[in-house]
């Protein structure tokens, strides 16, 4: 039995051994599978693990270069940059979301609209672990008392910004113009790189033509994240190169003055200084804060704006388009000289009405009346200027082939866009028989020309037009470019000016100066008895102490019928006429010129002229003052 | 002359430490892990601290073992299999429901823990006690009533669920099973079983289970959710390349891309940090530990001493291969930790008194 059982004992340590010996093989190669993988992982596939390890620990985030600032022609700030704070949230972080945008409700101004902004955002594409934006501008004290509740209100952060801030708010809306946000069209043209950390472009005016410069250059940082998206620490950093700074001919006391004398007028004034073409005011009224788009606007405030009858999102001065009315009968008596048409002598009757020949309509002068009672008696040029005689330039319209008139009044810059710089202006409309036919299906009549020689009919300016126009006579014809950038630290890409425009050709050195002469008495020749005064001495003539030279203008808006007179009271304040002033001083050497529109106005010279001495008498009377000084130290 | 398979009497183990060659290799391990979860845990002092407690513990306890003849635990096995399968009963009826799952029993007077823990040894304890003193090969009756024993607690623990524990705690048993010299007909037929019946057990598995399974097969298609573990831990050891990123250097860990980096995923660490020369490093002492350990018990003159201390060993080997097989996307996602290296007390006390076990049979060789 013991030998059995030693038997079955020694058998059985055999069999032990054999499976032991067999399961340490089994350990052997299930470890040698674990060192193969382990061998596939860190040498074979060891490179694409590697950048995968690196793509989750190293990011790069883009970063904003600083905008161009703005200055004025003093070197005042007209588009600054300024830190601003804004209330975000961490989706992943915070518990409950629900919950915590009502909790920092009854903390901070979080309003209806402001969740559902915020919705929108976050279903928008995100990294991970990314910040989406609740409220903007938040207060010092709002952050105070968010500070304050930090620690129970996981996920809840305030990010600082940096935005534009146009200081002097809706002033330069319309000159300067504004950045905006970048929406999903811009994306689609936008250099996706330029602009991966920025979230506002110009828009529009000097934000918009010159955004290549201000925009400046993105920057880089890499940084090391944890799974988290926090930045645990920066690793490289290219820095952003800011943008260029400029400087534009904008005068910002100039264009207080301006703004200040159109009041709440609707209308537009563009003052340029003659001698460069530089704009020293634009306003057009009304106008809008452009800090709204920036800092964030509500749909309903953007609506108002964009529905309003008096579209002050509309910029009169540049976009505007109106008939010029009599500020266009200069161009009307230069055309006929030049083309020997007229002389400076020849008179013509003006009993207030004309008539075409072998045609019934009867077309009027301002000054008709049903009882036959109107017009200016013999007119020559000079007094068809400044008492404005409709019937004189008919008679003028009449003799003027309309090519030549065209052809003559091209070279002001009618029907085209003169300007350098200044973002999408408008180029008005010089109807000549080509557009006729191609627009309206309809020849040209004789009538046509009768309407164009007092600036009615198709022909449409922009007040920009009619200020560089206005410089034009200033300077006895010299075409300036208008232009709004003044200086800037280096060349900018955007400055490829076009060539200068030629001289105007046609009137001589003396036409040019009795036009001159003719405009100058519109402002200044006064005290002669009924019908002999200039048409705006009553109203600025009077006691100006600076020659001015002017000319009235006043655009009718609705044809008034046949035989009827106009009856400013019985039209609805829309279908009013527009007046118009256009002006340049002083008349000898010449230091600004400008158009003021005053839509819906009334008269020119009764409405008009008086904004445009106002805005004139800003800029010149200091100026004035300090070269008398001098010349009186001088003696 | 002593007999034949005797040792001599100089080289009988005396003292404290029975086997300072085993005792010496987990003390090498043990080193390896803490160094490594000293960077793991960011070289956070107080979870160091609690380790180093927790592993002094551990290591007093299987001392402790060592010391104790193997026919006290020959004696002591029926009643603490029992024992565990009451408590298992008990964690059922009224445990502590973590995330989902009842695997604590809170009783008074004792800390918390997991019965399970315990069935680790009890069920080869349990297994070996039955098969020790009958003929080996077990006959199909044996292979029975050990199935039994095997199956009761498992089937316990799947209940919690705890699958994976579940898996192991069978697979203690099944290896004292093997190492009895069941036959290989049988075990054939058991695989052939098993696989006819992988449908089934599909349908019987969790949702979140299932996931994983299929997760392993395509990390990328839930790449932030279920994938996420696996991608990140797979991308720290790949781009820890041969000689790694240098201790205290892993980004994937410090930078907190890889979950559990201090506990089940902690290889990961060793891998990014140590490169492949760091994890070889390891599982060469790992099987340094299983050749001690088996050497022990084939060496050992008794079938109980030899059926526990073999099935132990090759317990604590299912472990290492089944948490390195998870972390390196071998393995679906199972919660085992690393043995001797993960953070957590529980394990390693289970292992260390396991290794208790080895070396009092070690120490108690004679005929």
């Amino acid at each position: 039995m013991a030998a059995l059982a030693l038997k079955d004992k020694l058998s059985e340590r055999a069999l032990y051994r054999s499976r032991s010996a067999i399961m340490f093989l089994f350990v052997l190669v299930l470890t040698a599978v674990l060192a193969v993988r382990m061998f596939q992982l860190q040498v074979l596939e060891h490179e694409a693990y590697q950048t995968r390890s690196e793509q989750n620990r190293i990011q790069v985030q883009p970063l904003a270069p600083r905008r161009g600032l703005i200055f004025d022609r003093h070197g005042e700030l007209l588009a600054d940059n300024r830190a601003i704070y804004n209330l975000s949230l961490v989706k992943e972080r915070v518990p409950d979301l629900q919950q915590t945008i009502e909790a920092l409700s009854a903390l901070v101004e979080v309003d209806e609209s402001d969740v559902e902004e915020f919705e929108t955002r976050l279903k928008r594409r995100r990294r991970p672990f990314e910040a989406v934006m609740l409220r903007s501008m938040l207060s010092d004290e709002e952050r105070a008392v968010l500070a304050v509740n930090r620690n129970r209100l996981p996920g809840v952060e305030i990010t600082p910004q940096t935005v534009r801030h146009y200081p002097y708010g809706e002033l330069f809306a319309h000159a300067i113009g504004s950045v905006r946000r970048i929406n999903e069209d811009d994306l689609r043209r936008l250099d996706p790189v330029r602009y991966s950390a920025s979230q506002f472009m110009g828009k529009r005016g000097v934000e918009a033509f010159y955004e290549r410069s201000l925009h400046g250059d993105v920057g880089y940082q890499q940084v090391e994240v944890d799974a988290h998206g926090r930045i645990r620490k920066t690793i490289d950093t290219d820095p952003p190169a800011a943008g260029q700074n400029l400087s534009v001919h904008l005068d910002s006391h100039l264009q207080i003055a301006a703004s200040a004398a159109l009041g709440l007028r609707r209308g537009a004034i563009v003052a340029l200084d003659p001698r460069s073409g530089g704009v020293l005011a634009l306003v057009s009224n009304p106008s809008y804060d452009p800090n709204l788009f920036v800092t964030g606007i509500s749909a309903a405030e953007y609506g108002a704006l964009t529905s309003a009858r008096d579209t002050p999102l509309f910029n009169r001065a540049v976009n505007g388009q109106y008939a010029p009315g009599s500020t266009f009968k200069p161009v009307v008596g230069l055309a006929a000289l030049s083309h020997r048409l007229v002389a400076w002598d020849e008179q013509i009757e003006d009993r207030g009405s004309f008539k075409l020949a072998n045609q019934d309509r009867i077309y009027r002068d301002w000054s008709w009346q049903k009882n036959n009672s109107g017009g200016q008696g013999m007119v020559d040029l000079n007094r068809a200027i400044y008492r404005s005689s409709n019937v004189y330039f008919y008679h003028l319209g009449t003799r003027l082939h309309i090519d030549q008139l065209v052809g003559f009044a091209s070279q002001f810059g009618f029907g085209q866009q003169l300007a350098l710089d200044i973002a999408d202006s408008s180029a008005g409309l010089l109807p000549n028989p080509v557009w006729k036919r191609g627009a309206k299906g309809e020849v040209w009549y004789p009538g046509d020309n009768v309407n164009m020689s007092i600036g009615q009919g198709d022909l449409l300016v922009t007040p920009l037009q009619l200020a560089s126009y206005a410089a034009t006579i200033a300077n006895r014809g010299r075409v300036v470019r208008p232009r709004l950038l003044l200086s800037s630290d280096a060349p900018l890409v955007e400055h490829d000016p076009p060539p200068p425009r030629p001289p105007v050709e046609g009137p001589s050195p003396d036409d040019w100066e009795r036009i001159v002469d003719a405009m100058e008495d519109v402002v200044h020749r006064g005290n002669k008895g009924f019908r002999q005064n200039g048409t705006a001495w009553a109203y600025i003539g009077r006691d100006i102490s600076y020659r001015m030279a002017g000319k009235s203008g006043t655009a009718q808006v609705v044809e008034i019928k046949q035989g009827e007179e106009y009856d400013e009271e019985e039209l609805d304040e829309y279908n009013r006429k527009h007046a118009w002033f256009i002006a340049f001083a002083p008349a000898d050497k010449p230091m600004i010129a400008l158009a003021v529109l005053v839509e819906n106005g009334g008269g020119g010279s009764s409405v008009a002229a008086p904004v445009a001495r106002q805005v004139m008498d800003a800029y010149l009377l200091p100026k004035l003052a300090v070269s008398q000084v001098s010349t009186g130290d001088a003696l | 002359m002593p007999r034949a398979g005797a040792l001599p009497s100089s080289a009988q183990p005396r003292g404290l430490i029975p086997d300072p060659i085993l005792t010496a290799l987990i003390a090498v391990v043990m080193a390896y892990g803490l160094v490594v979860l000293y960077s793991a845990i960011s070289a956070d002092p107080a979870v160091f601290r609690a380790q180093l407690v927790r592993l002094g513990l551990g290591v007093l306890v299987m001392l402790v073992l060592a010391n104790l003849h193997p026919r006290i635990y020959l004696r002591w096995a029926p009643l603490v299999y029992l024992g565990g399968t009451a408590l298992l009963v008990a964690v059922l009826l009224m445990g502590v429901n973590v995330k989902g799952s009842t695997r604590w029993l809170d009783l008074p007077l004792l800390p918390r823990f997991q019965p399970s823990e315990v069935m680790k040894l009890a069920v080869p304890m349990a297994v070996a006690w039955y098969l020790h003193d009958r003929p080996l090969p077990p006959t199909l009756k044996d292979v029975v009533v050990c199935l039994a024993i095997i199956g009761v607690p498992a089937g316990l623990i799947v209940l919690q669920p705890d699958l994976g524990t579940g898996i192991l705690v069978a697979a203690a048993g099944a290896l004292v099973m093997m190492l009895g010299g069941l036959r290989w007909r049988l075990i054939g037929i058991t695989g052939v079983l098993l696989a006819a019946a992988a449908p089934v057990l599909w349908q019987g598995l969790q949702d979140y289970q299932r996931q994983r399974i299929l997760t392993l097969f395509d990390p990328e298609s839930d790449p932030l959710g279920a994938g996420w573990n696996i991608i990140q831990s797979t991308t720290a050891i790949g781009s820890g390349g041969v000689s790694g990123k240098g201790l205290f250097q892993g980004t994937q860990s410090h930078l907190e891309f890889l979950p559990e980096a201090q506990t089940d995923f902690i290889i990961a660490v060793i891998g990014e940090e140590l490169g492949l020369v760091g994890i070889c490093t390891l599982l060469v002492l790992y099987v340094m530990i299983v050749g001690r350990g088996l050497y022990t018990a084939a060496t050992s003159p008794r079938t109980f001493d030899r059926l526990l201390s073999g099935a132990l060993t090759l317990t604590f080997f299912v472990y290492v291969f089944v948490n390195v097989g998870m972390v390196s996307g071998l393995l679906p996602v199972v919660g085992v930790p690393l043995p001797l290296i993960s953070y957590g007390g529980t394990s390693a006390l289970t292992l260390l008194a396991g290794f208790g076990i080895v070396m009092s049979v070690y120490k108690h060789r004679e005929w």
